[in-house]
Formats: structure tokens, sequence, C-alpha cells
């Protein structure tokens, strides 16, 4: 039965992209955008990552979605038609595409509990960290604890482009104002 | 958008629900689905979603552009702070065993603080980055 | 072995290779940027989909459910959206500062004006 939705949600991701590409007005691409973000975030309710799912509804849709509407106000909302065919990009992606395909097919199967990814630390994880962290939620336990120096990385990557934003557009309007 | 009465009316009902609501996301993380990533993104669109129906100066009001900077580090520095905090507790850095008698007490505490931090600063940089793009005007 | 039990990795690269497409044939900076959005998030979907588990529920510990999704992938996902989003800012911070110097966000103007091409 999930497996039905899945599929069905994928296939609607896979629609909402093509409409993406073939869009030329950036407004509507932001939107597409925004679709296959919320769309993603139910294909992570499907998989069971209830946690991943909010922060990319909340991210995705929200925050991303805005700051690239604020920013095609900036720089103008239509997309010259290319001048080039699309051959030579075309080629390049479906070679991509069928080299990473022969990639697969020696991977676990989807769903299967016995996949290399389930048997190194994620058990440790799921049995343990009742007893050393105490909190039901395992993903805030392996987030803050267990991987408190990763989150504490990520930490300052947001920090940093935080700064870099201020960085790149907050100094120029002082500027003015001075003159 | 200030002169759309709906919009108006509804995001200052809706605004309320939404800070109340990155809250609970908050310190109810530990429980159910949610922490400081989700609770500062979400803290930081409701100020998005005034700021777009009222105008950017809103923001002003209650956060300025020093106190965004002052929170973008704070966030950081408390997360970072946690961690020495364990080392003089004689852990290693960022083992929460050390913050308290008890080390389940101390995990609890630790997790508590650093989700705090990561929320603060996460919404500081969501909003200042918005303030970044929604103040400039197209030349 | 059944080779239908792989269409999740499949589909998302076919996801993938749409984003791929939107970067390397689109001119315009922003729609380069979504395509590179567009790509990142199916990558998460491809990693989410390695963590999940036949009949597992949401990796949140109550009794009565034996079976849980992995919860390391995600952790590297959620914290991942998070800075994607700040990187993606970051991108459209310079994509604003290219069009107040170059008054074009075409990567073809952007060249044409350096002598680049």
């Amino acid at each position: 039965m999930i497996e039905v939705v899945t599929v069905i949600l994928f296939g609607m991701l896979a629609v909402t992209a093509i409409a993406a590409i073939r869009l030329h007005d950036l407004f509507a691409v932001v939107m597409m955008f925004s679709i296959y973000s919320l769309l993603a975030a139910a294909v992570f309710v499907a998989m069971d990552a209830v946690d991943v799912a909010f922060t990319e509804a909340a991210v995705g849709v929200g925050i991303s979605t805005v700051l690239m509407l604020a920013t095609i106000g900036l720089v103008g909302r239509h997309e010259k038609r290319p001048t080039h065919r699309p051959g030579l990009p075309l080629a390049v992606v479906t070679l991509t595409g069928m080299v990473l395909v022969y990639g697969t097919l020696d991977m676990p199967r989807f769903g299967d509990p016995l996949a290399p990814i389930h048997q190194h630390v994620a058990p440790h994880y799921l049995q343990d960290s009742p007893v050393e962290i105490g909190i039901p939620n395992v993903v805030t336990g392996v987030l803050a604890s267990y991987r408190g120096y990763d989150t504490l990385g990520e930490l300052t990557v947001i920090f940093t482009a935080g700064i870099g934003v201020l960085a790149l557009l907050g100094i120029r309007r002082r500027k003015r104002d001075e003159s | 958008m200030k002169d759309n009465v709906v919009l108006r009316v509804v995001t200052k009902i809706i605004v309320p629900v939404i800070l109340v609501f990155s809250l609970y996301v908050q310190f109810h993380g530990d429980y159910g689905p949610g922490g400081g990533f989700q609770a500062g993104v979400i803290f930081a669109a409701g100020f998005i979603l005034y700021a777009l129906v009222f105008g950017v100066e809103a923001i002003d009001r209650v956060f300025s552009a020093a106190t965004l900077r002052i929170m973008t580090a704070l966030g950081l520095l408390l997360f970072a702070g946690v961690g020495f905090w364990s080392l003089i507790g004689g852990e290693r850095y960022l083992d929460y065993d050390a913050l308290a008698q008890e080390p389940l007490v101390g995990q609890h505490l630790g997790i508590f603080l650093v989700e705090l931090g990561v929320g603060i600063t996460v919404a500081a940089v969501m909003i200042t980055v918005f303030v970044a793009f929604a103040g400039r005007t197209p030349d | 072995m059944d080779l239908l039990g792989l269409y999740n990795y499949w589909i998302v690269i076919l996801l993938m290779m749409m984003g791929f497409y939107v970067v390397i044939a689109s001119g315009h900076l922003v729609k380069k940027l979504i395509g590179l959005n567009l790509f990142q998030a199916s990558v998460f979907i491809l990693y989410i989909s390695m963590g999940t588990v036949d009949g597992g529920a949401a990796p949140i510990l109550r009794s009565g459910v034996g079976v849980f999704s992995n919860p390391l992938p995600h952790v590297l996902i959620l914290t991942a959206i998070v800075v994607g989003v700040a990187t993606t800012a970051l991108g459209l911070a310079l994509v604003v500062r290219i069009k107040e110097a170059y008054g074009s966000v075409e990567e073809e103007d952007i060249h044409r004006q350096d002598d680049s091409l």
C-alpha cells in the first residue's frame, strides 16, 4: 500500500520537475520548486522520516521560496530563450543517468532490513539510546548527543553563510546612506 | 500588501500561533518530531510572514540589525560553550554526562541547551538573510 | 534478485538528472540555482529511501513498536536541508550582486561582457 503512495508521489515529483524545466517565467519555476519541496516532504512522511519532512516543509516551501521570490524581484523574472540547442546537455544528462543506474545494480533492495546501512551504528542508536540518552526521539538524541560535533559543524556553516549574505548584501546600502 | 484587509487580519491572527508552535517544536523535540533546526526555521517564517504583509521595517521594531547579529553568534557560542562546560566537568568535548550528577539528567540538559543554541542561530540567520534581501531595492 | 526493488534509486536518479539538466541547459543564474536545489532535494530523497525499513515506524521510541527506520540518514539530511537553504541564500546574494555589476543574470551576457567565450 505504502509503495503505491510513494510511486504516485514520485510521479508527481517528476511532473513538477519537467514543468520547472519547460517554463521560462521564473515566478512559475519558483512555484514549481515550492510544490516539489512539498511533495518531497510528503515522500519523507511516507518513508517514516517525520523530522526531515517537517524541516523540508518549513524550509523548502517557506524560506527558500520567499528568498527566491525576493531575488527574482531584484533581477527580473523572465528567462531569455536559450540560443543553443538542448542536444548536448541532454546527452550529458542521459549518459550520467545511465552510469548512475548501472551503479545501483548491486545496491540493496528498497526497504531491505538486512541492508548494510542498518547493520552498523543504527542498531546501537535504537537499542542503547534509551539507556544512554533517555529521550524517546532518537533523531534528536543522535543529532544533539551522539553526533554533536557534526551538528556543531553544520551550525557553523549556517552561521558563516549568514555572515556571507550580510557581507554581500548588507554593506553597499550603508555606503549609499553616507554619500 | 498592507491594503488587503484579509491578509492583514489573517496575518495578525496566525503569526502568534506560528510563534507558539515554533516554541512547542523547540521544547518538545525530545519527545516528538522537532528540534532546534525546525523551530528556528518556523520562528523565522512567522516573522517573515509578518514582514511580507506589513513591510520589512516591522522586523526592526522587534529585532534590530545589531540584535540579530548578536543572536546569530550567541546560539553558536551557546553550543560551543556547552562543549567546554563538559570539558570542565572532566569529560570529552560535547559529552553531556558531565553536566550533572546523573548522566541522564546531564544528557537532557545538554541536549536542551544545544538545541536552544541551534534554534537561536538558525532563526537569527534566516531573519537576517530575509532582511538583507528584502531591504534592497531593484536598481 | 528482483530489479524492481531498486525502483527508488532509479526514480531518484531521474529526478536528479532533471535538476542537473536545468543547471547545465539554462542560462539564467536563478534558474540554475533552482536546478541545483531540485538536484539537492532528490539527493535527500535518496538518503531517506536508503534508511527505510519494511514495516518500520518513525524512529521515536514507544512501547508496542519493534521495527524503526534508520535514524542516521534522518539526522544527516535534517541538518543538510537547513545548511542547503543557507548556502542557497548565499548563492542568491551572489546573483543579486552579479546583476548589479553586469546588469544581467544571463550567463551568455556575462561571458560576452568579460570576453571570456
